[in-house]
């Protein structure tokens, strides 16, 4: 559906965009992630034709958007950082407006109202814009950008400054209109990215330093198969047995985090799966397992390692580079 | 360009700016036609020519807002990703502002009937007026919006505005007492406000037509590059 091959945007001397590749397909659920600054809207002002760019190619159902972007435009509903709305208008004209200006074919009435139901504004719908709160603002800057039905859907940061509610609300909605859209959702919350995409794909200064879905990325960057097992019992008792199980590399005691037992981490050898071994031996020993969970980063914990850490490793290099010369 | 004309247009009533612009033209052609009435000689050009002194103070008003406000909000994005050409958007921007500007002259149009009643009137003179006139706004309003495409504030807008109407009329004045032969030359180039008297002393020249037409699509031409320059930047 969308195509993105050797994008780069460059703003005088600073490359915002530095040779992005992606592929995203009809009916997925894309989060962008990456700390402010990344890139992440630019990329999306690009694909949507807001912006234009310096190298590359941006093709959206086959159709290049430098070269046909009224074709392309046309399959793409957009929701900026900042909705874009005109605050002199209520909600009803402004989606009018919308529906004129993007020349949808759907009959007006029914299909605006089907939207106000959508997203649940049908109550302010004659309300000027100016005297809505921010929740409701940034929900008829989704109407908006589903006006017309499009394809794909991208939605840059939908739930900033928004309440606790409201992200539910919101993040529930995009989950809805994933269904039966493609989307891309950017957001430098990992939590969001987590509950509503099945791909993410991680942005840093201006470059991709991952792609794959949140289990993978986190296994992938977990150093093994390594798992976590609550169970009850003295820590020699416990180690003792864990350290007979096959393929056991090594057994760690983390203490007690749930009064009567103890967790321990399970490091395999590389690759091997010992899960079944563990619970099975535990049990034979008449050892009762409370939990057992792989232990996975945290996307948090993928994210700081992806971006801070590579940050702090480059700082260093060239800390030390600097201090080789001054030698 | 309909939908952005529609809205726009709609957007200078949402505002009191519409009806402020409105009572400001009504006013003064009123005020003109009854010391023309008054003094005996109640000719409409001559009405239409003393308003054209005010549009210089008036269109800067309707111009100001038509890019700078879109990108201060942010709305241009829902302009320019939706399946629109810019030209469209620059069109349709610049019908609205027209539309505005032509509806405060509706009021000669009255006077002019008035007038009929007690005299035979050439018509054609007074259309011609009003064509030049509306001409006049055609390339004032292309050129505030082009500089309103420049700016994301209104007020740096319209005062850039009404910096280049007061120089192109200032140095037409000072051009005259120079007696330069390029000044002149140049002023002839650049002077709308001048090639405008020719439409009110009602000698139809094809020529003054075609420039005051050429200027504005110059203007527009001017904007939309800068509209898509920006995206480029």
């Amino acid at each position: 559906m969308i195509e993105v091959s050797s994008l780069s945007k460059r703003y005088g001397n600073f490359l915002a965009v530095d040779d992005v590749s992606f592929s995203i397909k009809k009916g997925e659920v894309v989060g962008f992630l990456g700390p402010n600054g990344a890139g992440k809207s630019t990329i999306m002002n690009i694909v949507t034709g807001y912006l234009s760019l310096t190298q590359g190619k941006v093709t959206v159902d086959g159709y290049d958007i430098l070269e046909e972007p009224e074709q392309a435009k046309r399959r793409i509903g957009y929701l900026p950082e900042i909705p874009p709305l005109y605050i002199d208008m209520t909600v009803n004209e402004y989606l009018g407006f919308v529906y004129d200006l993007k020349k949808v074919k759907f009959p007006k009435k029914p299909h605006i109202d089907e939207i106000l139901r959508l997203v649940k504004i049908d109550n302010v719908k004659d309300k000027l814009i100016s005297k809505l709160s921010k929740g409701y603002r940034q929900r008829v800057g989704i109407a908006q950008a589903l006006v017309g039905n499009p394809d794909v859907l991208i939605l840059d940061e939908p739930t900033v400054g928004l309440d606790p509610k409201q992200i539910i609300e919101i993040r529930n909605l995009i989950s809805r209109l994933g269904q039966n859209h493609t989307v891309i959702v950017s957001s430098h919350i990992l939590s969001e990215i987590q509950a509503v995409c099945e791909r993410v794909i991680i942005i840093n200064h201006g470059k991709i330093v991952a792609d794959s879905t949140p289990e993978e990325l986190s296994k992938e960057l977990s150093n093994d198969y390594s798992i976590v097992v609550r169970v009850g019992g003295t820590e020699e008792e416990i180690t003792k047995i864990l350290k007979g199980v096959k393929d056991v590399e090594s057994v760690n005691c983390l203490g007690q985090k749930e009064s009567g037992t103890l967790d321990f981490v399970v490091t395999p050898k590389a690759g091997a799966d010992i899960r079944k071994d563990v619970s099975e031996r535990l049990a034979a020993r008449g050892k009762h397992i409370i939990m057992l969970v792989s232990n996975q980063l945290s996307l948090e914990q993928v994210f700081m390692r992806l971006t801070y850490e590579a940050d702090v490793a480059a700082v260093v290099a060239e800390q030390n580079k600097a201090k080789g010369e001054g030698k | 360009m309909i939908a952005v004309f529609k809205r726009e247009l709609k957007s200078y009533f949402n505002t009191p700016i519409g009806f402020v612009i409105l009572a400001v033209f009504t006013f003064f052609g009123g005020m003109f036609f009854s010391v023309l009435y008054e003094s005996g000689s109640p000719t409409v050009e001559s009405i239409i020519s003393v308003m054209s002194s005010i549009v210089v103070f008036i269109t800067p008003f309707i111009t100001m807002r038509l890019l700078s406000e879109d990108r201060r909000q942010k709305v241009d994005q829902v302009l320019l990703t939706a399946p629109v050409k810019i030209s469209s958007i620059v069109m349709g921007k610049f019908l609205a502002a027209f539309a505005l500007y032509s509806a405060g002259f509706i009021p000669t149009l009255i006077f002019q009937f008035i007038v009929a009643t007690y005299v035979s009137l050439n018509w054609a003179i007074y259309f011609y007026a009003l064509l030049g006139v509306l001409l006049l706004g055609a390339v004032m309003i292309s050129i505030g919006e082009f500089l309103s495409s420049l700016t994301e504030s209104p007020v740096v807008a319209a005062a850039l505005t009404f910096a280049v109407f007061l120089v192109v009329m200032l140095f037409g004045s000072f051009v005259e007492t120079s007696n330069n032969a390029l000044l002149s030359g140049i002023n002839t180039a650049i002077s709308f406000v001048e090639r405008f008297s020719n439409f009110i002393s009602g000698v139809f020249s094809f020529n003054d037509v075609f420039y005051m037409l050429s200027l504005t699509g110059v203007f527009m031409f001017l904007t939309i590059c800068s509209v898509n320059k920006r995206r480029w930047a």
